[in-house]
């Protein structure tokens, strides 16, 4: 198999989906990456912040905990609608191309 | 730390009924082995044996990935350490959850796009093959040994709790006899059988721990507030469980390792070789996708169990009794379910535990020995020359020698806190995986020379420092026992103070691969970039099922 790649990876079309890939997971995985230092670093350094009562026994640390989760799942949800509507179309129309052997 | 608790006249005796527990285990083995000789009869290619025919659903796979996450450390030494330690505890399965998010944005498509079977398929594919893949290789083998060794290290415990064994020796035997179950799952089931088997204990662990949550919120009328208030109530006296702090908060030290410890966690999830394989039992990159979206659901939601399972456990059993239970803080769990639910529920509980270990070391055993069949024998050794047969060959005579050795270190790794030694494989798979991983999938520069620095310098920095660190030799003396928090007893050549080595060891072998790449006067080839590249974004060639 010695199908060469190159003038398929400078197609427009291709570097529209690699931008849309990298202008989603970039950001969303530096945001994140954020999020979870910015929480791990109150737990550590910020203990009477996050020991603050909110309603009976629940604290601020215990919300900001379950909030890494709520954002995890709500991440994965959006990564999966965008995926399904900006990349996986795209990315099928190359495919198709490159084995049906056009560029 | 509360370890006056454990005094010499602690009852070193079992709860609930041996016989039981190990008639629900046996009936599990009989039929998940039923499951694995059906599975298996089509097992004729390597794709079959190292990847089930890449014939698993997203969800089926999903499921499975589950399964092989949510390992003894995180049933039984997540629960322990949310009783014991409280808040600390959670702080452990937030890390393991978020870290889903490197492998679902950054990893899973693409590595399945451009690979076949391992992660060195990937790592090698636009790099000088054999270096690259023998690196790959042997970090995928060290990251599977330390995994290995926590899971076979928790059924030691776990053995002592249920069938009231407690010396050494007779713990030996049953650890010996869980690793020759494993083996012969994997001998005959290959992929297609462990994955079932993860797949079945997923379900099983799920729902057992979702009976137990159901059952502690009822208990406190399902009023969270009310639960954590009695978990705190039966606190040692100035221990906070509700806020972080009681394990990690003690020194400025304490802090740096608990960063260390979330660096590794985060980071490492995207880097173990036995996630990233599942990657390759599916069709395309769109169920890789699918499997990832259902294992986050299956492991957040479980994780929110384990937090009230685990203040649960504070509440109902209270420290004093799991720290006095031969299990230790890993026998939270099966103690909470004795208390909720007697000898009946404790057997269920318990066999599912096992289980758990069964299903991950199974996991663990395939991907270790298909890395070295694939990589190390076929196209290191062999230069990809070998028999139709001999690879697979090759790979069950691996799953035996490698069976062997995680039989022996779960003997002698017997009594070590789980959570923490699945931690350390967490920090190596974070500092030799995922940055060649990243580099390669997402930098074009990315040389050979760059991989074979961040690969050999992130293992080697991760393991040297924990060598010196408090985990082999030199760590806290337990008042009441005489003995050190350490692997090995009574020498102290310890002197990085961290416990876990992920924060200097991870930006090194991120810095390392940067370092190799710029300096190598060696430019890849742009035509194989070029084709990676392709491939990894619109799955063009990529190996789809071999049958259904």
């Amino acid at each position: 198999m010695s199908t060469d790649f190159q003038p398929t990876q400078q197609s427009e079309r291709f570097q529209t989906l690699k931008k849309r890939h990298r202008g989603f997971v970039f950001p969303v995985a530096i945001g994140f990456l954020v999020w979870y230092f910015a929480y791990v670093l109150l737990a550590a350094y910020a203990r009477d912040f996050m020991a603050t009562p909110v309603f009976g026994n629940v604290n601020v640390g215990l919300l900001l905990g379950l909030g890494q989760f709520v954002s995890t799942f709500v991440i994965t949800m959006l990564y999966v609608r965008y995926a399904n509507r900006n990349l996986d179309p795209l990315a099928e129309e190359i495919r198709t191309d490159l084995e049906a052997g056009r560029q | 730390m509360s370890a006056a608790f454990v005094t010499a006249a602690a009852p070193a005796t079992s709860v609930g009924d041996p016989v039981l527990n190990i008639a629900i285990f046996a009936a599990f083995v009989a039929v998940t082995l039923v499951i694995v000789l059906r599975a298996s009869r089509n097992n004729k290619t390597a794709a079959d044996y190292y990847a089930a025919g890449r014939s698993f659903t997203g969800p089926q796979n999903g499921t499975a990935i589950a399964g092989d996450y949510l390992s003894a450390a995180s049933f039984l030494g997540i629960c322990g350490a949310i009783a014991i330690n409280g808040y600390d505890g959670f702080l452990y399965s937030i890390g393991f959850l978020v870290a889903w998010l490197v492998a679902l944005l950054l990893v899973a498509e693409l590595l399945r796009n451009t690979g076949r079977f391992t992660m060195a398929d990937v790592l090698s594919f636009r790099l000088k093959e054999r270096p690259v893949r023998l690196a790959a290789a042997i970090s995928t083998l060290v990251v599977c040994f330390f995994y290995l060794l926590a899971q076979m290290a928790g059924a030691g415990g776990l053995v002592a709790l249920l069938l009231g064994i407690t010396d050494k020796a007779g713990q030996g035997v049953v650890i010996a006899i869980v690793g020759a179950i494993m083996i012969i799952y994997v001998l005959v089931g290959g992929m297609k059988g462990t994955t079932w088997v993860q797949i079945i204990k997923a379900t099983l662990l799920i729902a057992g721990a979702a009976v137990m949550t159901i059952w502690v919120l009822a208990v406190h009328n399902f009023n969270i507030s009310d639960l954590l208030g009695a978990a705190q109530a039966n606190a040692p006296e100035g221990k906070d469980l509700l806020a972080p702090g009681a394990q990690y908060g003690l020194t400025d030290l304490t802090r740096i390792d608990f960063i260390s410890l979330a660096l590794a966690l985060v980071l490492g999830t995207a880097g173990l070789p036995h996630v990233l394989m599942r990657f390759y039992t599916v069709p395309t990159a769109k169920e890789a996708r699918r499997s990832v979206v259902w294992a986050i659901w299956a492991i957040g939601i479980f994780y929110l169990f384990t937090l009230v399972l685990g203040y649960g456990a504070g509440a109902l059993v209270g420290p004093e009794e799991i720290l006095a239970a031969p299990g230790g803080v890993n026998s939270a769990a099966p103690l909470l379910a004795f208390h909720l639910g007697g000898t009946v529920l404790l057997g269920i509980i318990s066999a599912v535990a096992f289980a758990t270990i069964l299903a991950v070391v199974a996991g663990l055993t395939i991907t270790a020995a298909t890395s070295f069949a694939h990589d190390i024998y076929a196209n290191v050794i062999k230069k990809g020359d070998v028999a139709p047969n001999g690879e697979v060959k090759t790979a069950r005579i691996t799953v035996v020698i490698i069976g062997i050795v995680a039989i022996l270190g779960g003997i002698l790794a017997n009594g070590q806190n789980v959570a923490f030694l699945v931690a350390l494989a967490f920090a190596i798979a974070a500092s030799a995986n995922l940055p060649t991983i990243i580099y390669s999938l997402f930098w074009k520069k990315f040389s050979t020379r760059g991989a074979l620095w961040s690969m050999y310098g992130g293992l080697g920095i991760a393991i040297f420092l924990i060598i010196f660190s408090p985990v082999v030799s030199g760590g806290a003396v337990n008042p009441a026992t005489g003995l050190s928090s350490s692997m090995i007893q009574g020498v102290d050549f310890h002197w990085f103070p961290l416990n876990n080595p992920g924060i200097i060891s991870i930006p090194a072998g991120f810095l390392l691969g940067f370092l190799g790449t710029i300096t190598s006067g060696r430019k890849e080839d742009p035509v194989v970039a070029a084709e990676m590249e392709v491939r990894s974004l619109t799955g063009h060639g990529a190996e789809g099922a071999t049958h259904s």
